[in-house]
């Protein structure tokens, strides 16, 4: 289908290209939300939608008002300092957990094995709202609700599910005879996990971690339940905008979030280039 | 090492080296092969336990959890469950000892508890007991049975005191009756709630329709782009899957607030609507804020849950299969529909299953997007958690939610394999 055969009929010509018509416009529906809000979070106008000095590309319709906004309000520096501590150490504590588990489910001898997936799993498939609602009971009868720490622990379970799920993918194509190599040689089980095992299940490590740092920045109902004003995230700020005060800054705070995952998935192409690399898998 | 293991004993067991039959060692090997296992999975294991699975399991416990009465007023009750008969009102020992007990609570400021629980029953309950609590605690005076009717005429009605039977048990079902729209009269039997207070089930299915139509639309919109990328060069589809995946990877608040921006009166689309001259100014389509905003916003931000497991499966399937289905007589739709299509059945079974299941528990598009008409059930959770604060409604609603994902999650399992779900 990539190509029109020679002897194809008029009819399949035109099925051909209406076919690639219909698909080009379901990836504009897809794409076209995130590229509209670029353009607009630099609207010199406190304005949702584009003026006429805009679309006749004049500069002076164009500004970095809503950007600067960002930079001048405590708040939202605030809630960037915290969306950053709370992913990153969820991040942390998720990769090394969930790595570890990994591990273990991926043992020949590993008992139970699709009951201990399931529900390792589970935080990933349970609807966010009982998530958040247990949750808060759990995190205000022990003291954490309102603090940071809370948060970490709550979305280091929302985000293990993910480090479990590429780890045991990646360590499904692994030689275990390597293990048994290094262990022959001498190497004490640690050393060989940070030596042969390790360095070969990183990617799978990286973007499971990357998932985890995502599914935190990005997370809002729990922190909904859980956060006091102090404690207030990006997602945070941008959900009490959005219902509140709307205002064009968070068309810049989109805009740079659109950023972030660009990055994010730059970085997992390039891991996912190195693992077919390493792997002898080029793309066709 | 010259001795061989057969020198330890005359039978034929095979043994090692230190005598010891080689299937016990077998067998201590394994164990401890599964002890390893087991303690490097136990970390996570006992986290998700502590975090997640237990409170979520203490919360739905609220769903079936009725403390108050048997708290607040526990004589009351027990003498109640004693000595009426249910039909007419009590005597005069049990008025007297509900003074009692409604002067202490009110003293402690409690009583207003009382009242809430019983208006989860019948509206009109929580201004009775206050009330008739304040009045009681400052100039009552014996006999009770004649000072509570003369405070309110409701205490002389059998009605009243079979509510209150109603709701003192420490275990109720009436949590899981509310979120059906059921009750239970004040004899005990199950009835429907009147009609007007008649939601949940409503919500419900509004839940399962827009779940449903969210699936249908993202397979009819995501089975075609599979398609299209499954069957270019890597090197094109690589860049098209970009189009899938940054919307995969942006927040979902960014989403939701994009299509704010472009759907709204004031909006984009609206705009554009107008400048071609399609609709007058004055007559801007209300987009959002209702049950469309609420779908096309889901189907948006769930489309590449279902695309992803149909491309990884279509990849698979060998373009030949086709070429010999056409070479053997077969139009092309009839060799897209016997030969590619059946193929293609896991990939769209684990991306509907998915989507499905990650729709039903909506809330933050629905609360943000869905005005009246698009709230889902999660927002009537959210609702009764933080607004209403009847958390035993919540948690009955929570539970049903909850039961109808573990279904189809297990359904999942036994079709696909949870360890066979991948991303990106």
């Amino acid at each position: 289908m990539s190509t029109l055969p020679p002897y194809a009929s008029p009819l399949e010509r035109v099925w051909f290209y209406a076919f690639r018509v219909i698909c080009g416009l379901i990836l504009f529906f897809l794409i076209m939300p995130l590229l509209v809000i670029v353009p607009l979070s630099f609207n010199a106008e406190p304005y949702f939608t584009f003026t006429q000095g805009m679309l006749n590309l004049n500069p002076e319709a164009y500004s970095l008002r809503w950007y600067r906004d960002i930079i001048e309000n405590e708040q939202w520096l605030h809630s960037i300092k915290n969306s950053f501590i709370v992913a990153i150490s969820a991040t942390i504590l998720a990769t090394s957990l969930g790595t570890l588990a990994a591990l273990g489910l991926s043992r020949a001898h590993m008992p139970a094995r699709t009951l201990f997936m399931s529900l390792l799993i589970s935080p990933m498939i349970v609807p966010l709202i009982i998530t958040a609602a247990g949750m808060y009971f759990f995190y205000s009868d022990i003291g954490l609700a309102q603090t940071l720490p809370g948060i970490i622990l709550a979305h280091t379970a929302l985000g293990t599910p993910f480090v479990v799920i590429t780890v045991t993918a990646t360590l499904s194509g692994f030689d275990t005879n390597l293990i048994r190599a290094s262990s022959s040689l001498g190497a004490t089980p640690t050393f060989t996990f940070f030596n042969v095992t390790m360095p070969l299940i990183l990617p799978g490590m990286i973007s499971g971690g990357l998932f985890a740092f995502i599914t935190s920045f990005d997370e809002v109902v729990v922190v909904l339940f859980l956060a006091g004003f102090e404690e207030r995230t990006i997602p945070r700020q941008m959900w009490a905008g959005i219902r509140e005060q709307i205002s064009p800054t968070i068309l810049a705070v989109a805009t740079l979030l659109i950023c972030v995952s660009v990055l994010l998935l730059v970085t997992l192409e390039l891991l996912r280039r190195r693992g077919e690399r390493l792997r002898g898998v080029t793309p066709g | 090492m010259t001795d061989t293991p057969t020198a330890a004993s005359d039978d034929d067991i095979l043994r090692t080296n230190d005598g010891v039959p080689l299937k016990v060692t077998l067998r201590r090997v394994t164990r401890r092969q599964k002890l390893i296992a087991l303690a490097l999975v136990m970390p996570l294991f006992a986290f998700i336990m502590v975090t997640f699975v237990g409170p979520i399991g203490m919360m739905l416990f609220r769903a079936v959890d009725n403390p108050v009465l048997q708290e607040q007023i526990p004589r009351t009750v027990a003498l109640l469950n004693e000595t009426w008969d249910g039909e007419s009102v009590p005597d005069e020992a049990v008025f007297a000892v509900l003074a009692e007990e409604m002067i202490q609570q009110y003293k402690v400021r409690e009583i207003a508890k009382v009242g809430t629980r019983l208006n989860y029953e019948q509206g009109g309950l929580r201004s009775l007991i206050t009330q008739t609590a304040r009045n009681v605690a400052r100039r009552g005076e014996p006999p009770w049975k004649e000072t509570f009717i003369a405070i309110d005429e409701r205490w002389g009605e059998p009605q009243t005191w079979g509510i209150i039977q109603q709701a003192s048990p420490r275990y109720t079902l009436s949590f899981f009756l509310a979120a059906l729209d059921l009750r239970y009269d004040w004899q005990g039997n199950i009835i429907e709630q009147p009609e007007r207070e008649q939601i949940y089930v409503m919500m419900f299915g509004r839940t399962l329709w827009i779940s449903g139509l969210v699936t249908a639309l993202c397979l009819l919109l995501g089975f075609p782009v599979a398609h299209l990328l499954a069957t270019l060069p890597m090197r094109q589809s690589n860049i098209l899957m970009i189009l899938v995946l940054l919307p995969f990877w942006t927040s979902l608040l960014v989403r939701t607030t994009s299509w704010i921006v472009l759907l709204q009166t004031e909006g984009v689309i609206n705009d554009v609507l107008v400048w071609i001259g399609l609709i007058g100014d004055e007559n801007r389509v209300q987009m959002i804020y209702n049950q469309f905003g609420t779908i096309i916003a889901m189907t948006h931000i769930l489309l590449p849950f279902m695309v992803l497991p149909i491309y990884s499966v279509m990849r698979t399937i060998s373009p030949s299969h086709m070429r010999a289905a056409r070479s053997l007589g077969a139009t092309p739709f009839r060799a897209f529909r016997e030969v590619y299509v059946p193929q293609t059945l896991p990939g769209v079974g684990a991306g509907s299953i998915l989507v499905f299941i990650l729709s039903i528990g909506y809330y933050i598009t629905p609360a943000l997007v869905g005005g009246r008409t698009g709230q889902l059930i999660s927002n009537f959770i959210a609702y009764h958690m933080q607004k209403s604060l009847n958390w035993g409604l919540a948690a009955a609603l929570g539970s049903l939610l909850l039961i109808g994902v573990l279904i189809l999650y297990w359904l999942y399992n036994r079709l696909i394999g949870v360890d066979k779900m991948k991303f990106g």
